[in-house]
């Protein structure tokens, strides 16, 4: 400890989307603000910089978003997604206050675009950020800048220190110095512990080691549990996280949007013994993609093989890494490490039980359906015949864990049922409270806008 | 082509094509995401469109220190620096200047030695004004073919790249949309209206646009200027020199003085820009056709300042030099991707209209 430490009105920890709203939110009500990231600059912004979208409540045509989504139509996609395991009362928070977050954006420098070339799907209640989460960002460092928030980089909090019902002060390392610094009020950005695979192995068993991260390798939970550690009330199962299934040849950390896999649908599935364990074809990708990492988690090796013909190749978005080829199924069998007899008799078995193929649609439930096998394939379902035969490897993409802080309506955290005065959540470190178990696209994002400017404007209040 | 620089950018159009976030920015997205492949041709063709904003470098969650390492925007200067020298008639001019700001340099020394040379040895008897330096004719004879010679080989070097890119046939609604998609720097407008990013990292100005068509517009004052005088000397018997208000002097001292600012303005916005997110070896180049241009400017407004001054015949021999080089070096320096970006953007609007058909 070098020197006396510095005093501000509020410390952010993070470097988000959620603690740049809390940030900006601070400095506008006239505090002085710090934000304390623990990436470098390049890396700055966690999970945020690799999102595209906001998911928007809307009367009539907003911004980007045409026709309307009603409150209640956003619930109810909620709801679908999280099998009912939502906190209604702070959804609809979320959800209601997302119409007024769209113009805020605007205001901030975030600036939209008609929905993506693959993701028409998505045009009514997605806002999509020009340039992606990145230039989102990088326009909310420019506007924190202007509003005089000071930030300092590869500032890694160690321990927010507990003194009665308040958080006393901050330690963190920087240049491996160890510095404090004293915060009227604090408020917690960092993300979840996906990083940190240890954490997830505690969970999940030794099976996380094979799980990929699709975002920041930063975001390890080491402010999350330093204070859960002391007693600040947690929520959620620690095995619940956002995962979708990817490429497995994806980078261990921070593979982002391009790693995804859009083929299931057109596609058998397959595990290391070449036995397809579920229905491929269930509904569209935008509705499914959450589900399948989980799927593959549950496999042997948690490891899945998506098996397609010529035919569907055309089919869906390229990704980054071409497929694996070859003429015949037992040649990319070989290729894939999959044994060739048992891969040949499922597909076998598959095509047998696939029926008339005419009224086969790629973009919508079609009911072209498999019959007596078990799983059914129940649309899309199309016998895998055309050679040359193409291949990927799918593993476990974890975005993010949502074991998290338990926050309330003004996102302030506790210790039993008292509140912490000066100790705010936000974003995805808080989205435990609302997601119990699945996730709907864009959703992430609108936590983190909503709880991060809820938490900056009370965390500047208590400061003032 | 240098492959090399054509399979980086193959490289990267493949994660580009799979992430689609900078869509919006510019035309490059939206072409390249109706392509699942990347022929040469595709790539030049791409290369030729991207306007350099850096929207989509900044916005990149993939750029270096990431392991995908993406820099788009350099990878398409490379490409398309590469095809300027590729399609050159002929090659060798372009493989001398494209690249290099000392060469530039010197050829505009060459240029106002000519102009000197041509001066004394051919110095008119009687002629008034600037003609008393160099005869009418005299100028004629060097300019005229000064003149013709580019734009043969700009045609021939536009007929290689549309051979090259496989575009289909225009037609006028798509000539129409190139030019104005190009008078109006659409693409350099950030896909918002903010601008680009060029001076200062990540943030939106228009400052690059605004010079870009300073410069653009005010050479096309002063060669509108010099085309009205010439149809006034041939046609209408009105011989220089020409007053304040004729439409000439308008013309060029408007022109001229666009030119003389935007050029400036260009070179202090490169100066702060980030050298790496362009043809790295080609800024040499790049910074001596600007000012080769910039001089050309400054030169006619002096010319104009001090015409009726003992410098004026010193002056006008810098001028015409240096008119002499920049006709003769626009094939071959950074002034060809005018036409080549002309040609790209009428490519593009032929492309989605096939899209859509």
């Amino acid at each position: 400890m070098s020197k006396t430490p510095e005093t501000w009105d509020v410390a952010v920890i993070g470097g988000g989307n959620a603690a740049l709203c809390a940030a900006m939110t601070a400095a506008e009500a006239g505090a002085r603000v710090i934000i304390l990231e623990t990436a470098p600059k390049p890396y700055r912004g966690g999970n945020s910089r690799h999102t595209r979208n906001f998911r928007c409540m809307h009367h009539g045509p907003l911004g980007p978003l045409v026709d309307s989504y009603t409150e209640e139509e956003y619930l109810a996609d909620l709801m679908k997604v999280t099998d009912g395991k939502t906190d209604v009362a702070l959804a609809r928070l979320a959800i209601r206050s997302s119409e007024e977050c769209l113009p805020w954006m605007q205001d901030h420098g975030v600036r939209f675009q008609p929905s993506l070339s693959g993701t028409l799907s998505l045009a009514r209640t997605n806002a999509f950020f020009l340039g992606g989460g990145k230039g989102l960002v990088n326009a909310y460092y420019r506007t924190a800048d202007r509003l005089g928030v000071h930030v300092e980089y590869e500032a890694a909090v160690t321990h927010l220190e507990m003194d009665g019902d308040r958080i006393g002060h901050i330690d963190y390392t920087q240049d491996g110095q160890t510095r404090r610094i004293i915060p009227k009020s604090v408020v917690v950005a960092s993300g979840g512990f996906q990083a940190d695979t240890d954490w997830l192995a505690r969970a999940w068993g030794p099976a996380a080691k094979n799980f990929l991260i699709r975002g920041t390798p930063y975001n390890r939970g080491i402010v999350l549990a330093d204070l859960l550690d002391q007693g600040v009330e947690q929520v959620g199962d620690p095995k619940q996280c956002h995962a979708v299934a990817i490429d497995g040849r994806a980078p261990k950390y921070d593979g982002g949007i391009v790693t995804r896999l859009d083929c299931v649908p057109f596609s058998i599935v397959v595990n290391k013994n070449a036995e397809r364990f579920y229905d491929e074809g269930e509904d569209v990708w935008p509705k499914r993609y959450a589900i399948w990492g989980r799927l593959v988690a549950a496999q042997p090796d948690q490891v899945g093989y998506v098996i397609i013909d010529a035919k569907s190749l055309e089919l869906f978005m390229p990704s980054v890494f071409l497929p694996i080829k070859a003429d015949t199924l037992e040649g990319l069998a070989g290729q894939m490490g999959l044994p060739p007899d048992r891969l040949r008799a499922t597909v076998d078995d598959f095509n047998a039980a696939c029926g008339d193929t005419s009224g086969f649609h790629p973009t919508e439930l079609d009911g072209v359906s498999t019959t007596g096998i078990t799983p059914p394939k129940t649309n899309w379902a199309r016998p895998i015949t055309e050679p040359p035969f193409y291949g990927y490897s799918l593993r476990t993409g974890v975005t993010f864990t949502y074991l998290g802080l338990k926050v309330d309506e003004n996102a302030q955290c506790s210790v039993g049922n008292q509140p912490i005065t000066n100790l705010w959540a936000a974003g995805e470190t808080m989205a435990g409270s609302i997601l119990g178990q699945g996730y709907l696209a864009g959703f992430g994002m609108t936590i983190g806008t909503v709880f991060g400017r809820i938490a900056g404007k009370e965390a500047a209040a208590h400061a003032n | 082509m240098q492959t090399d620089f054509l399979n980086e950018a193959r490289r990267q159009a493949e994660i580009c094509n799979a992430c689609r976030y900078c869509e919006g920015y510019c035309s490059v997205f939206p072409a390249l995401h109706a392509e699942r492949a990347f022929s040469d041709g595709d790539l030049t063709q791409l290369a030729n469109l991207c306007h350099n904003c850096r929207g989509c470098y900044y916005a990149c969650q993939y750029t270096a220190p990431h392991e995908f390492d993406l820099n788009l925007p350099q990878a398409l200067a490379n490409v398309r620096q590469d095809s300027w020298e590729e399609f050159a008639f002929p090659q060798s001019a372009a493989r001398a200047f494209q690249k290099n700001g000392v060469m530039i340099a010197l050829a505009t020394v060459v240029g106002f030695a000519l102009l000197f040379w041509a001066a004394r040895a051919l110095a008119s008897a009687g002629g008034e004004g600037f003609y008393a330096v160099l005869s009418h004719n005299a100028m004629v004879a060097i300019f005229l073919p000064a003149f013709l010679f580019p734009l043969a080989s700009i045609a021939v070097s536009l007929r290689r790249y549309w051979r090259a890119i496989d575009a289909g046939r225009p037609t006028l609604a798509d000539v129409v949309a190139g030019f104005r998609a190009a008078a109006t720097m659409r693409n350099l407008d950030g896909g918002h209206g903010d601008g680009c990013n060029f001076e200062d990292e990540d943030r939106f100005s228009n400052a690059r646009r605004m010079v870009h068509q300073a410069v653009m517009y005010g050479f096309l004052l002063c060669f509108a200027s010099t085309s009205v005088a010439t149809l006034m000397h041939y046609f209408f018997a009105m011989p220089a020199p020409y007053s304040l208000f004729s439409l000439p002097k308008i013309l060029g001292i408007s022109g001229g003085l666009l030119l003389v600012i935007g050029c400036v303005e260009m070179i202090r916005l490169k100066l702060r820009s980030d050298p790496a997110l362009g043809a790295v070896h080609a800024w040499g180049g790049e910074v001596g056709s600007i000012g080769l241009l910039g001089f050309v400017g400054l030169s006619g407004l002096l010319l104009y300042a001090l015409g009726q001054t003992a410098m004026m015949p010193a002056i006008l021999v810098l001028h015409l030099g240096a008119v002499l080089a920049f006709f003769l070096l626009t094939p071959f320096t950074k002034m060809a991707h005018g036409f080549y970006r002309l040609t790209a953007l009428v490519a593009d609007a032929t492309r989605k209209r096939g899209d859509a058909a």
